[in-house]
C-alpha cells in the first residue's frame, strides 16, 4: 500500500520533482549559514529556516497526495543505473511530515538552553547543538527519498554523524562514553550495509533500488547481501539484542535531543530496512525469516519493558521504552507475509507498523520533553522521589500521560490504531502467538507508564527542596507532541486516508508497466 | 588464478579480519582500527568488481570506482569523530575504555550499586 513497488520503467524527473531537491538543500544552506554566522546568530538562522523545512514537506505532502503518485526527481538529469533517483513516495511523505513536525518542536522546546543569551560570549555548545538538529532533518528527508543503495549509505552516515554528537553535548565522561559506544554499533552496522550494497551491485550491476527490484533473484548472493545489511540496519535501529548502545544515549543527551533520537533517528534505518524488504526483495525472504525477525521484535518488547518497570531513573525507564516500541515495528514483517503468493505485501500489517513508527516518534518525543522539565524542575530524576509533581507540572505530568497512552495503546492514540491494525492482521492470519506478545507488551508498557504516573500525583508532607519553575511554553510543546500522537489515531482510524494514499501509488505504478 | 580472484580473496580475508577485530576487542581504539581494516576489504571489493564488470564491454566499470571514492572520505570522517570523542574521552575521564559502562548514566542489564 505505501510503497511504490513495480515501478521498472526508467525513472524520470516527474513536475514538482524539484521540491525533492529543495527538501535536502534547505537543511545544508542553513547549517553552513550558521557555521559561518558563529553561535551567536545560530538559534535565529535555525528557527527562522524551520518554516521553510515545514513548508517544503508540506508542499511535497499535498502534492503526492493530491496527485496520487509519486514525485521523482533524476539528479542531473542522468538516469538510474548510472544516476541517482530521488522519489518521495506515500511512506516517504509519512516520515517527512513526522520529522518536520518533531523537529520544529524540538527547536521550539530548546530555545530556552541552547539559545545565546544577550551579553553573554556564544558557547560551542549552542552552534553545534542548532548544526547538529537541522542536519538531521536533511539527512532524514534523503534517507526516506533516495533510490539508490550507495547513496542511502552516505544519507545514513549522515544521520549518524549529525546524531552521535548531539548524545554528547555536555561533554561529561559518561555521555562521551556512551556516544563513542552509539557511534561503533552505528558504525559496524553500516560497513555491514555497506558490503550487501557492493555484493548486489556486483551481482546485478545496480544500486537502483526500482531496477534492483526487477533484477535480484533468489540465489546465495542476494541472500547473503540480504543478510549482511539487515544486520547492518538492525543495529542502526538498535532491535534487541543490538539494542546495547541505546539507553545510555538516548538517556544521556539533553532533552531536546533525546526526544529527536528516540522519535527520529532510529526510525531512519528502520525505513530503509521495509523498503529493502517490502520494495527490493519481497520474494527473497521465508516464512522462517519472517519470524525470526519478529520474535527479535518480540524478544525486544519484553525485555524493553521489563527493564523499564525496573529502572530506577526517568530518563532511562524512556529509553528502554524506546526499545520495547521498537518490537513493535518488527512484528508487521511476518503479519505482511502473504503464503500464497510468497512474498512480503503491503496492506493492513504494513499501516499499522508505518503507524507505529510515527505514533511512537510523536509520543517518545513528547515523553522526553516532559520528562526534561520534570527532572530540570526537581533537580534529578529519580522515579521514587517525584512525588509533588503532579501538583507543580501538571501539564508537563499530562504530557507525560498522554504520550503513555499512546504507546500503551489505548483508543483514541495513533499507537492504538497502529496495535489494533497488527493484531487484526494477526487475528487474520491465524497468528495468534504476535497477538499474544502485542497484548503482553501493552499490559507492561502500561505497568511502567502508570508506575510513573502513581509517584508523580502523590504528595509529599513538606518539600525538601523548592522546585524550579519552568516555562509554561516549553510545556506546551511538549503537550503538543503528545496531543499528535493521539489525535493521529483519529485521523488515521477509520484507516482510510493511509490505505487511500499508497494504494493510488501501487495503482499508478501497475498501469506504467502495462 | 587470475588478478580478480586473487584481489576477491585479498577482500575476503580483510573483512574477515576486520569483522573479527570488530566484534572480539573492548578498546574502542582497537575497534576503530578493525572497522578501518573491514572498510578497507569492502572498498577492495568495489575495485574488484569494477575489474570483473563482466556486463560492459569496457576494460572496467567506472561507477564503483567513483562510489569507492566517496566511500572513503566517508570512512575517514567516521574514523576522525571516533578519534575526536575518544581523546575527549580521555581527557574527561583519564581512560579510554568502554568497560565498565558509564555509571552515571546506568547500564544495561543491572542496576547500578
Amino acid at each position: 500500500m505505501m510503497l511504490d513497488t513495480g515501478a521498472v520503467a526508467v525513472a524520470a524527473t516527474t513536475p514538482g520533482g524539484a521540491w525533492l531537491v529543495a527538501a535536502v538543500m534547505w537543511p545544508l544552506v542553513a547549517v553552513l549559514l550558521a557555521i559561518v554566522a558563529g553561535g551567536r546568530h545560530a538559534a535565529r538562522i535555525m528557527l527562522a529556516a524551520m518554516p521553510v523545512g515545514l513548508a517544503v514537506a508540506w508542499v511535497i505532502a499535498t502534492r503526492v497526495w493530491t496527485e496520487g503518485q509519486s514525485l521523482t526527481y533524476v539528479v542531473g538529469g542522468w538516469a538510474p543505473p548510472l544516476g541517482i533517483a530521488l522519489r518521495a513516495d506515500g511512506l516517504s511523505v509519512v516520515m517527512m511530515l513526522t520529522t518536520a513536525i518533531v523537529i520544529t518542536g524540538a527547536g521550539l522546546f530548546a530555545h530556552a538552553d541552547f539559545a545565546a543569551k544577550p551579553g553573554e560570549p556564544e558557547t560551542r555548545g549552542s552552534l553545534v547543538f542548532w548544526t547538529l538538529l537541522i542536519a538531521v532533518w536533511g539527512a532524514m528527508n534523503l534517507v526516506v527519498m533516495s533510490r539508490d543503495l550507495f547513496n542511502l549509505y552516505v544519507a545514513l552516515e549522515l544521520l549518524t554523524f549529525a546524531a552521535v554528537p548531539l548524545v554528547s553535548l555536555d561533554g561529561r565522561a559518561a555521555t562521551l562514553a556512551a556516544a563513542l559506544r552509539y557511534l561503533m554499533f552505528a558504525l559496524l552496522g553500516s560497513v555491514l550495509y555497506l558490503l550487501g550494497a557492493v555484493l548486489l551491485y556486483g551481482a546485478y550491476g545496480t544500486l537502483d533500488i526500482s531496477l534492483l527490484a526487477a533484477r535480484v533473484q533468489p540465489e546465495p548472493v542476494a541472500w547473503v547481501a540480504a543478510a549482511l545489511m539487515t544486520a547492518g540496519l538492525l543495529a542502526k535501529t538498535a532491535l534487541f539484542p543490538l539494542h546495547l548502545w541505546l539507553p545510555p544515549a538516548h538517556a544521556g543527551a539533553p532533552p531536546a535531543a533525546s526526544a529527536v533520537l528516540s522519535a527520529l533517528v532510529v526510525k531512519g534505518s528502520f525505513v530503509l530496512l521495509v523498503r529493502l524488504w517490502f520494495e527490493v526483495m519481497p520474494s527473497l525472504w521465508s516464512v522462517s525469516a519472517t519470524q525470526l525477525i519478529a520474535a527479535l521484535g518480540a524478544a525486544a518488547i519484553l525485555y524493553g519493558s521489563v527493564l523499564a518497570l525496573r529502572q530506577e531513573r526517568l530518563k532511562l525507564l524512556i529509553a528502554y521504552s524506546t526499545v520495547a516500541q521498537i518490537g513493535y515495528l518488527f512484528l508487521m514483517f511476518p503479519l505482511a507475509w502473504d503464503p500464497a503468493s510468497a512474498q512480503l505485501q503491503g496492506g493492513v500489517a504494513l499501516t499499522g507498523g508505518v503507524l507505529q513508527t510515527v505514533s511512537h516518534a510523536f509520543a517518545k518525543a513528547g515523553m522526553f520533553m516532559a520528562a526534561g522539565l520534570i527532572a530540570k524542575s526537581l533537580g534529578h530524576d529519580r522515579i521514587a522521589d517525584l512525588a509533588g509533581v503532579g501538583r507543580a507540572l501538571p501539564m508537563s505530568l499530562i504530557a507525560f500521560g498522554l504520550a503513555g497512552v499512546s504507546l500503551v495503546g489505548l483508543p483514541p492514540s495513533g499507537g492504538f490504531a497502529a496495535k489494533w491494525l497488527l493484531l487484526s492482521a494477526a487475528v487474520a492470519s491465524g497468528q495468534w502467538w504476535w497477538a499474544t506478545v502485542l497484548v503482553l507488551g501493552g499490559l507492561l508498557t502500561g505497568g511502567y507508564v502508570m508506575l510513573v504516573l502513581v509517584r508523580a500525583m502523590g504528595s509529599i508532607a513538606e518539600q525538601a527542596e523548592p522546585m524550579m519553575p519552568v516555562a509554561r511554553s516549553r510545556e506546551a510543546v511538549a503537550l503538543a507532541m503528545s496531543l499528535c500522537a493521539v489525535l493521529l489515531g483519529l485521523v488515521a482510524l477509520g484507516p482510510v486516508e493511509l490505505p487511500a494514499l499508497g494504494s493510488a501509488g501501487v495503482t499508478v505504478a501497475a498501469e506504467t508497466t502495462q | 588464478m587470475t588478478t580478480v580472484t586473487l584481489f576477491g580473496l585479498c577482500a575476503a580475508a580483510l573483512v574477515g579480519l576486520g569483522l573479527y577485530g570488530a566484534l572480539t576487542h573492548p578498546q574502542p581504539l582497537r575497534k576503530l582500527i578493525a572497522f578501518n581494516l573491514l572498510g578497507s576489504g569492502v572498498f577492495l571489493l568495489f575495485g574488484v568488481f569494477a575489474r570483473r564488470g563482466a556486463w560492459q564491454a569496457v576494460g572496467g566499470d567506472p561507477v564503483p570506482q567513483a562510489l569507492v571514492i566517496t566511500g572513503i572520505v566517508v570512512a575517514f570522517a567516521a574514523t576522525a569523530l571516533a578519534v575526536a570523542l575518544l581523546l575527549r574521552l580521555h581527557k574527561e575521564s583519564g581512560e579510554a575504555t568502554l568497560d565498565p559502562p558509564a555509571p552515571a548514566v546506568g547500564c544495561a542489564g543491572r542496576r547500578d550499586p
